[in-house]
């Protein structure tokens, strides 16, 4: 009996203050949400293991389809699925799901404006070990890119569960980024998602830090740091990435004489690119993209990538002192 | 809306199949460019499936127990296009307006712009995955809905068919049924110049796939096999059909040329004439 309710308070936590993976943040909320709702059907490309997509699949068989190792074909079946009402949670590793797929993506999904939910994991060079093969630097820029698709990257467990509640309400296609790596909790506990609208920490009276995933947690350690040397720093989690919300980041940038964007995705094409697209048409001051600079990834432990890449919080500091010239 | 007369009626059949060929050629005439050969050799398989074998309310588009037709082949817009219009989804008269600015008439079918399209299509090998998850989606539903995907021979040169056709074997979707429209034809050429694609019935086999091979200009055998496929327990069938690239009209017939050529209105003349279309 105690160890029944157990199980059921953790099948219906919130993630709330938890430091945990996004991935199994996505596993647990899946489930959960499969209990809710009969239309959830869920896809994966023989990697349900790591995507936790497994946790569904063990809770609902009927609705859950292994594809094999053919992501284009899931892609498309995906597709077939919505077509009959179905509300398809298709996962496989990012660089997969969007890169081996990506013509699927657009015409089937896209074209079609089919309500398709692509949710990806391992996402960035927190896969670690695994090297640059399987680390998606591209795929927001790859998403972003295509009419019709929202482009989600959640800062934690917390976020996550709320972004996978919100998008299965939503009708149309969504493509979600999660990682592999346990992230600390950054979202406060009052936090509500919606499409489309960042949060903002605080404006800061120097510099906005727009940052996603796991840099929103970097973001706010530089916060402290600087503030310790007399800056004031904000922060904004701008999660979804498109559509982008223009009203905050006008509001950002017109606080502060610099704009500096994170995220653990290459600085072509993804965050950094669309708010620099943006300010650039809309509010042209300096915007400093901090992200992996047109490279690819590399085995090895995930904090250590990090540091290799300038992707912690010292190097937002960092490059936030040298662009005030401080 | 008109509600669609169908018929198991061969002569029926092979009279609108007839008629279907007419308006294929006159819209692709009046837009001056368009695949006329693979819409003429799918002109009988996909005429017997709108006029007799599916069960569709063209007043009512997503009727929810209609079955389904994807057709993946996406080029032959313009025959899907005429049996739509023909069989009540829309206004004769918008044919004229194929692949002009702002028609619903897509160059290749558009399903967010013209009701009757289940779905957009156009880059080839991405149809018959997408009848799978129909396919799946109807079964979990206990629906009695059935889905027919209309493939190219050259287009199962594309790596995702047989994803597709793995999918759909090991998921044993009796509740779908491919097409594929044998023509031997491609753009550059002969399939079997351009990329050998045979031995096609071992491939499919192998694939847990039930195999019928017919004559795709055979009326009685092609709404024949319809019915033997609806039988089939356990296994999606496919059947293989064998036809000629612009049947009908013998200046386009077995011409790979006119894979991608509209007629001229010379050549229009011509086929008009050759389908009989002053003679009734």
């Amino acid at each position: 009996m105690g160890s029944r309710e157990e199980k059921s308070a953790v099948e219906s936590q919130s993630f709330a203050g938890q430091a945990v993976a996004t991935r199994d943040a996505y596993g647990a909320a899946l489930t959960e949400l499969g209990k809710r709702n009969e239309k959830i059907v869920v896809l994966d490309a023989d990697l349900s293991g790591s995507t936790k997509t497994a946790k569904f699949a063990k809770a609902f068989p009927d609705r859950f389809f292994n594809m094999g190792i053919s992501e284009q074909d899931m892609v498309g079946t995906a597709g077939g699925l919505s077509l009959a009402g179905k509300i398809p949670f298709a996962s496989t590793f990012a660089i997969f799901e969007t890169g081996r797929a990506w013509e699927q993506i657009r015409q089937t999904i896209c074209y079609s404006r089919l309500n398709v939910k692509l949710v990806a994991t391992h996402a960035g060079i927190t896969v670690g070990e695994d090297g640059a093969s399987h680390q998606a630097l591209e795929d927001v820029a790859l998403m972003r890119v295509l009419p019709e698709m929202v482009v989600i990257v959640p800062s934690d467990g917390f976020e996550t569960k709320q972004v996978i509640d919100t998008i299965a309400d939503y009708k149309g296609p969504v493509y979600v980024r999660l990682g592999r790596a346990k992230v600390p909790a950054v979202m406060p506990a009052d936090y509500k998602f919606r499409i489309g609208k960042a949060y903002k920490f605080h404006i800061g009276r120097d510099v906005n830090i727009i940052a996603n995933g796991i840099m929103v947690s970097a973001a706010l350690q530089a916060r402290e740091l600087l503030s310790k040397e007399g800056i004031d720093a904000g922060v904004i989690n701008m999660s979804t990435v498109k559509p982008l919300d223009t009203e905050i980041l006008l509001d950002a940038a017109k606080n502060t004489e610099l704009i500096v964007t994170a995220e653990e995705h290459s600085i072509i094409g993804g965050l950094g690119g669309a708010v620099a697209e943006f300010l650039s048409e809309y509010h042209p001051i300096p915007v400093k993209r901090i992200g992996t600079r047109d490279t690819f990834g590399g085995s090895g432990k995930p904090d250590e990538l990090l540091k290799l890449y300038g992707l912690t919080a010292e190097d937002i500091v960092k490059t936030i002192k040298l662009a005030l010239g401080s | 809306m008109a509600t669609v007369t169908q018929s198991r009626d061969i002569e029926f059949l092979k009279e609108q199949a007839r008629t279907v060929r007419i308006e294929i050629l006159k819209m692709l005439a009046q837009a001056g460019s368009g695949h006329t050969g693979g819409s003429l050799s799918a002109a009988d398989i996909v005429t017997a499936l709108y006029f007799y074998k599916m069960q569709h309310r063209p007043d009512n588009p997503k009727w929810p127990e209609r079955d389904r037709f994807i057709l993946s082949k996406g080029h032959a817009a313009p025959l899907l296009y005429t049996v739509l219009a023909l069989t009540g989804y829309f206004d004769k008269s918008l044919l004229g307006t194929l692949r002009k600015t702002g028609s619903p008439l897509q160059g290749h079918p558009s399903s967010k712009m013209l009701q009757g399209i289940e779905v957009s299509t156009g880059s080839l090998g991405q149809g018959l995955s997408i009848a799978n998850g129909m396919a799946l989606g109807l079964r979990l539903d206990d629906s009695h809905s059935r889905v027919y995907c209309l493939l190219g021979d050259g287009e199962i040169q594309e790596g995702q068919v047989w994803e597709a056709a793995m999918t759909a074997g090991h998921y044993a979707l009796d509740n779908l049924c491919a097409f594929v429209d044998l023509n031997s034809l491609q753009i550059d050429g002969r399939c079997e110049d351009v990329m050998k694609i045979d031995p096609v019935a071992e491939k499919w086999k192998a694939f847990n796939w039930h195999i019928f091979e017919i004559d795709g200009h055979n009326m009685e055998e092609i709404v024949n096999t319809l019915d033997e496929a609806e039988k089939i327990k356990g296994k999606p069938s496919v059947i293989l059909a064998k036809t000629i690239k612009g049947k009908g009209v013998s200046i386009f017939e077995g011409k790979v040329q006119y894979h991608g050529l509209a007629p001229t209105k010379e050549e229009l003349e011509i086929a008009l004439k050759e389908l009989g279309e002053n003679g009734k």
